[in-house]
């Protein structure tokens, strides 16, 4: 059977493992995001707390994804809780690492002139500091989206949703006739959802980054 | 249309308001002296005061202590009566216009955006703010229309600097800090910048404190100069003109550094001298007439007026006779003319450059006024360094009476006690 033909024949089974694979990234994204700025927002301020916050999730990102994955199973069980944990945990360091060198980056002298007009803490945060910061952050997240998605693969191996079972699946009957066929699929299909994501990246970066401050 | 907007600006504004600084300390932890060390101040409402000093002196940590961008370890502060040390300091800095060096615009807000935030913030109606925002962009003379929607990069540094000034005083504030606000921009910029802020506040009188570590700038600027020397002490706080002509001490001389006569220049204006008339003749005039004015009158030399009365040449008896009678290749062109607000200093240097030792003065459109020449700018320095010099004898002599009379209470006051 050609890659085309089994292409066909599986349509349904891929579309539905694509679409759960860009969703179970992009929620865990969304959390990822919200948690890491928010550790960011509250450790970017003091030299150690940040580089705490650093280490820390760079800690988890030298944890092999199966490592992890298989760690988790037996707290957690199978199926979604693991791989939602997972792909969290390791979207973490890129967004937390931006949001702080992001928010240290902007120019102090900004951050004293909100002051001085009269701006309360939260408003110099969220006109000011945020709206500065948020070029880097949201590369920071950019490149976090492309390393959830190969990492949501391998969360196959715990059940989880995505492309990754048809690469398991592959895999574990190698030599079979469609095994080649089904781990090429999956390992496009993750390629093809990447591209897009970034795509939809680029598109937000022009929508949200304020003319002011866009290269 | 600028005329009406800053008249309506003036009239609506809200004029400056008393600043007591008094015994204010900073002591920063870890630190064995402070940095500013009992500093008391009083500045009168709608005056310009220039604290200006060595850099590391503490100039700017008083300045941001008026604005409670840093609190003091001690003392107080007060604003038209009221103690400020210890209300809200975000409501407070909202009352108190602030200005800083490089503008400290933001960058990713219009131009629009960054002035309207404080009336904004203290709750104009849109409005109110729309309003204002075309007004101040007017009070500083950028061009509503064309300025409204740029971002900052879009700008010149002047042109960010004016935003900067427009942005601390958008909501009207009777108090503004200008902290170096002129520190990065080029000479130029910043000589038309300082000419400005002059205009500025002959319109608004709102109270400044500015903070400089160029002296020229303080003699231009200042009502009142503090000069400051290290923890922020004040070596004299006296008007330009005395600090030059009578420094307190050896820190202040040295500071004002050399040609204090020179410097001296700067606070006068060519309109408070007395400017003199000379003859004119029109390019439009025939010729027969030229030849007969400066005939029959005293006069060696005419001056040229063009079509819109500007300045156009000198002529001299001379030059018609040997351009064979015709004007428009005699006599030489005016190269300088200066206003009636510009320095006597820049007079001076558009005497001397000029080869009969004269410069024409001109009015608001470039029309003519009248002349300055060599002489009477020779006699109006020398009566003015005289009559500075018979001021600072009179201020010492007051100042020891009161030196004298204080220790005398004081005495009193510890026989009490």
């Amino acid at each position: 059977m050609s890659f085309w033909d089994y292409l066909a024949g599986h349509q349904q089974q891929l579309l539905t493992d694509a679409f759960q694979q860009a969703s179970a990234v992009f929620q865990c994204m969304v959390i990822a995001t919200l948690l890491g700025i928010a550790i960011a927002l509250l450790t970017y301020r003091s030299a150690w707390g940040g580089n705490l916050a650093i280490t820390t999730t760079a800690t988890f990102l030298t944890v092999p994804s199966l490592a992890l994955i298989g760690l988790l199973i037996p707290l957690v069980g199978l199926g979604v809780p693991p791989t939602v944990i997972a792909l969290t945990l390791y979207g973490l360091l890129p967004v937390v690492r931006n949001a702080i060198v992001g928010l240290r980056g902007v120019d102090p002298s900004l951050v004293d002139a909100a002051k001085g007009i009269g701006m309360s803490r939260v408003a110099q945060l969220f006109r000011v500091e945020l709206p500065l910061a948020w070029p880097p952050i949201l590369t920071g997240i950019r490149v976090a989206t492309q390393m959830l998605m190969g990492i949501a693969a391998i969360a196959a191996y715990a059940s989880g949703p995505g492309l990754g079972n048809e690469i398991f699946r592959g895999i574990a009957s190698l030599g079979s006739a469609n095994a080649i066929n089904q781990v090429l699929a999956g390992t496009i299909g993750i390629v093809i959802l990447a591209l897009l994501f970034d795509a939809a990246y680029v598109l937000l970066g022009r929508l949200t980054i304020p003319r002011g401050i866009r290269d | 249309m600028t005329e009406t907007a800053t008249g309506t600006a003036a009239a609506s504004a809200a004029s400056g308001a008393r600043i007591q600084l008094e015994n204010l300390t900073k002591r920063y932890p870890g630190s064995p002296s402070p940095a500013v060390d009992d500093v008391s101040l009083e500045i009168k409402p709608g005056e310009t005061v220039i604290l200006v000093g060595p850099s590391g002196c503490g100039k700017s940590t008083t300045l941001r202590m008026i604005n409670r961008l840093i609190e003091p370890t001690s003392g107080r502060i007060r604003i038209d009566e009221e103690d400020v040390t210890d209300i809200d300091p975000v409501g407070l800095r909202r009352k108190i216009g602030y200005a800083i060096q490089a503008s400290g615009l933001f960058p990713h807000m219009t131009v629009a955006e960054n002035i309207a935030l404080v009336p904004k913030m203290v709750g104009w109606s849109k409005s109110r703010v729309k309003d204002r925002v075309e007004e101040m962009l007017d009070l500083v003379g950028l061009d509503p229309r064309e300025f409204h929607g740029r971002y900052p990069r879009q700008l010149s540094g002047g042109q960010q600097q004016r935003v900067g000034v427009a942005r601390a005083l958008a909501a009207d504030p009777p108090v503004l800090l200008m902290d170096e606000p002129f520190g990065a921009v080029d000479p130029i910029t910043r000589d038309h910048l300082q000419d400005e802020l002059i205009r500025l506040q002959r319109e608004l009188h709102k109270t400044i404190v500015f903070v400089t570590h160029d002296f020229d700038e303080a003699i231009k600027l200042g009502d009142r100069i503090a000069v400051l020397r290290e923890r922020s002490h004040i070596a004299q706080f006296d008007t330009p003109e005395a600090i030059l002509t009578n420094p307190a001490d050896d820190f202040v001389s040295g500071f004002v550094g050399a040609g204090a006569a020179l410097k001296r220049l700067n606070l006068t204006r060519v309109r408070d001298v007395g400017i003199a008339d000379f003859p004119t003749v029109s390019v439009d005039d025939p010729i027969e007439s030229i030849f007969n004015k400066l005939r029959e009158g005293p006069y060696n030399e005419l001056l040229m007026l063009d079509r819109r009365n500007r300045p156009y040449k000198w002529l001299r008896r001379g030059d018609l006779m040997r351009a064979k009678g015709s004007p428009a290749r005699a006599g030489q062109l005016v190269h300088d003319t200066v206003t009636r607000d510009a320095t006597l200093h820049d007079a001076l240097e558009a005497v001397l450059i000029d080869s009969s030792g004269r410069v024409a003065v001109t009015g608001r459109r470039g029309e003519f006024i009248g002349v300055v020449d060599m002489e009477t700018l020779m006699n109006s320095v020398q009566e003015m360094l005289q009559a500075d010099r018979l001021a600072a004898m009179e201020h010492e002599h007051d100042l020891e009476e009161l030196r004298h009379h204080r220790t005398e209470t004081e005495l009193e006051g510890g026989a009490d006690g």
